[in-house]
């Protein structure tokens, strides 16, 4: 920061300020960093003058600028996900769910001795409460809070107004869609995590910890456990990317972000309809909720690779399709809102 | 001004790379989905460190081509250039103020200027938080720079978005109807803050409604009317082309008016209580002499310059909405 102030009175004193002419003027203090601003950063930030900065100025901003400037840009969209109150109060309930059961399958185990085969799992073991909360909230709840924020992310912008702000910033078409993607993928990847965190300390407290016994019968240690939920998270939270993917695309089309939410939910309930429908097993594995439910194949001993891959190909396929249809709408659309 | 450009300039020892002008437009064209053609053929040119007046009817195609300049719309035909820059590298030193303010109304002002700051790939983050400070203080707001935007008032949410143009070093400024909203203390500060900015050398394009505004205000001025341009020029070029004319009041009409013809007035019109010529040239101070040793009784005697709004009424026909 210093050097910064210091670069000011140095640009004073060449030309006339734009920014608080009258004030802001430390003289004497023409700092040794001068001459390295100058050349590091753009001409007009030691000039804040009507001056034309000199050709060359932007050559060194293409060395450094682009991939710092992208990265507060992407800290600045995250920073306003993760204040929103809504957007907190989504990942707050996806947090008290697992609670809930944990608790709900706590005083049914303590009451009932006949208990029912995942019940029986789950107090059993304490890392098993987390698969069971992926299984309960992957297939609605965490797509809908990816779906607000992915659905929210153009289309709000351009219904505030404030996406021809950022245009004009300029921010850049195809910067703007990056950050607001990346975004999307982190809340995803947030919501996921805040499921598993919430679980396995519900599970820890509630239930008792030790070795795992999986689906198949066979018993693993609960470091191997807890391995397999990070790449149940991993998995899930790809699942999150795609769907996130969707609804940027589905963004990108409305100045409506409630437009865009509700159709991205709309999607995810068709296709488990579809899904449900005997006669339409066919086309069931293109619809990308068939592949949310593969995390379990962590639960196989040995751990299925095989489904997590393809579900993780279905996610890249979802993800390249979706991102090329909100590029393509995107990067050409006439911004009038 | 330009020179002031050019000085400020100087220790680089880099001209101006597009010459004298800030936005030049040749033939260009918006035509939107369904046919509706808002901006037809406009060849713009607006001479680096002026004060632009963009005028023109609601509905006539000022904002699109703000949008266009700014690379929101794409035109359907036509070349512009900013600054003469490519357009990645002309926006960073372009304020703009688009169809009113609009920002994050759970954000402070503080933070709404933080979040547009940080999606210029040109402004450092290292002195964001001086910048912000100034670009508030500059426009007054910096009482109030911690407060949500939700609970500004419109007068506040116009400063607020004047702060954002300001807040990097500019060359270009657009302002689209900057003053909408305002009090009419505002309105003054916003001239005057227009003015303080042009006398750095930033050239500052303003759309407005507002004639008297730009009369005020502007040094130079283009008239837009249903998406084509009718006149362009220095404001005084654009109300030169009509004469000022002597009116005169008085009881009697006719008899002032034989003098006036008779000391070679044209266009004598008398109308009731008053009397209204073509000065054409010949002194004010004449004339009432003429009139009084005549025994004309004059109540009052004065020379009508024809305002930019009577010019731009005259250009643009009836339907202007002269005063929004």
């Amino acid at each position: 920061m210093s050097t910064a102030d210091g670069a000011t009175p140095a640009g004073g004193a060449t030309g006339t300020t734009t920014l608080g002419s009258q004030a802001r003027r430390t003289p004497g203090l023409v700092p040794v960093t001068e001459t390295m601003r100058t050349t590091e950063r753009r001409a007009p930030e030691p000039t804040p003058a009507v001056s034309v900065p000199p050709a060359g100025a932007s050559v060194p901003e293409a060395v450094t600028g682009p991939v710092g400037a992208f990265w507060r840009l992407l800290g600045s969209e995250l920073g306003l996900t993760f204040r929103r109150p809504r957007n907190v109060a989504m990942l707050a309930v996806l947090a008290a769910v697992p609670i809930v059961i944990g608790v709900a399958l706590r005083i049914i185990g303590s009451s009932d001795d006949g208990m029912g085969g995942i019940i029986q799992d789950v107090a059993g073991n304490s890392l098993m409460l987390t698969f069971l909360s992926f299984s309960f909230l992957v297939m609605l709840l965490m797509p809908v809070a990816v779906s607000v924020v992915a659905g929210d992310s153009v289309a709000g912008e351009a219904g505030g107004g404030t996406l021809r702000y950022l245009l004009a910033a300029p921010a850049g078409r195809t910067r703007l869609l990056a950050v607001k993607y990346l975004n999307a993928v982190v809340f995803g990847y947030a919501v996921t995590a805040v499921v598993a965190v919430s679980a396995l300390v519900t599970g820890l407290i509630l239930f008792p910890a030790g070795p795992v016994t999986l689906l198949s019968g066979s018993t693993i240690s609960m470091a191997d456990g807890l391995l397999r939920i990070a790449v149940a998270v991993g998995y899930v939270g790809a699942a999150m990317a795609a769907l996130a993917a969707i609804g940027l695309a589905l963004s990108t089309f409305t100045e409506v972000s409630i437009g865009a939410i509700a159709g991205t939910m709309v999607l995810v309930i068709v296709c488990q309809v579809l899904r449900a429908i005997p006669d339409l097993a066919a086309i069931s594995p293109y619809l990308l909720p068939t592949w949310f439910t593969n995390f379990d194949a962590v639960l196989r001993s040995p751990m299925d690779a095989g489904a997590l891959g393809e579900g993780l190909l279905v996610f890249g396929a979802y993800i390249l399709l979706f991102g090329s249809i909100a590029w393509a709408r995107f990067s050409g659309k006439d911004i009038t809102s | 001004m330009t020179a002031v450009t050019q000085e400020a300039g100087a220790p680089f020892g880099a001209a101006p790379p597009s010459g004298d002008a800030a936005i030049v437009t040749e033939g260009l064209t918006k035509r939107f989905r369904g046919g509706q053609v808002a901006v037809d053929a406009l060849d713009l040119s607006v001479p680096r460190g002026s004060v632009f007046g963009f005028l023109g009817p609601n509905g006539s195609g000022k904002t699109t081509t703000i949008r266009m300049l700014l690379g929101l719309v794409a035109p359907t035909s036509g070349d512009y250039s900013v600054l003469g820059l490519p357009q990645a590298q002309a926006l960073p030193k372009v304020g703009a103020l688009v169809e009113g303010p609009a920002f994050y109304p759970y954000l402070s002002g503080t933070a709404n200027l933080m979040r547009f700051d940080a999606a210029d790939p040109a402004a450092a983050r290292s002195t964001a938080g001086r910048r912000v400070t100034d670009a508030l203080e500059r426009v007054g707001l910096s009482a109030a720079a911690g407060k949500r935007y939700r609970n500004y008032s419109l007068g506040m949410r116009q400063r607020l978005a004047i702060a954002a143009a300001l807040l990097g070093p500019r060359e270009l400024l657009v302002l689209d109807e900057p003053t909408n909203g305002l009090d009419p203390q505002g309105t003054r500060e916003v001239r005057a803050l227009v003015k303080e900015i042009a006398a750095d050398g930033t050239t500052v394009f303003v759309s407005s409604h507002l004639l008297a505004e730009v009369e005020q205000m502007c040094t130079h001025a283009a008239i837009m009317r249903t998406g084509r341009l009718v006149a362009q020029g220095t404001i005084a070029s654009l109300s030169g082309g009509r004469v000022a004319r002597i009116r005169v009041e008085t009881p009697d009409a006719a008899q002032a008016a034989r003098v006036l013809a008779g000391l070679g007035l044209d266009d004598v019109r008398p109308e009731g209580g008053r009397v209204t010529a073509e000065l054409a040239g010949h002194a004010p101070e004449r004339i009432n002499a003429a009139l009084v040793e005549d025994g004309v009784a004059v109540r009052g005697l004065a020379v009508v310059r024809p305002s930019l709004e009577d010019v731009f009424v005259g250009l643009t026909g009836e339907g202007f909405d002269v005063d929004g």
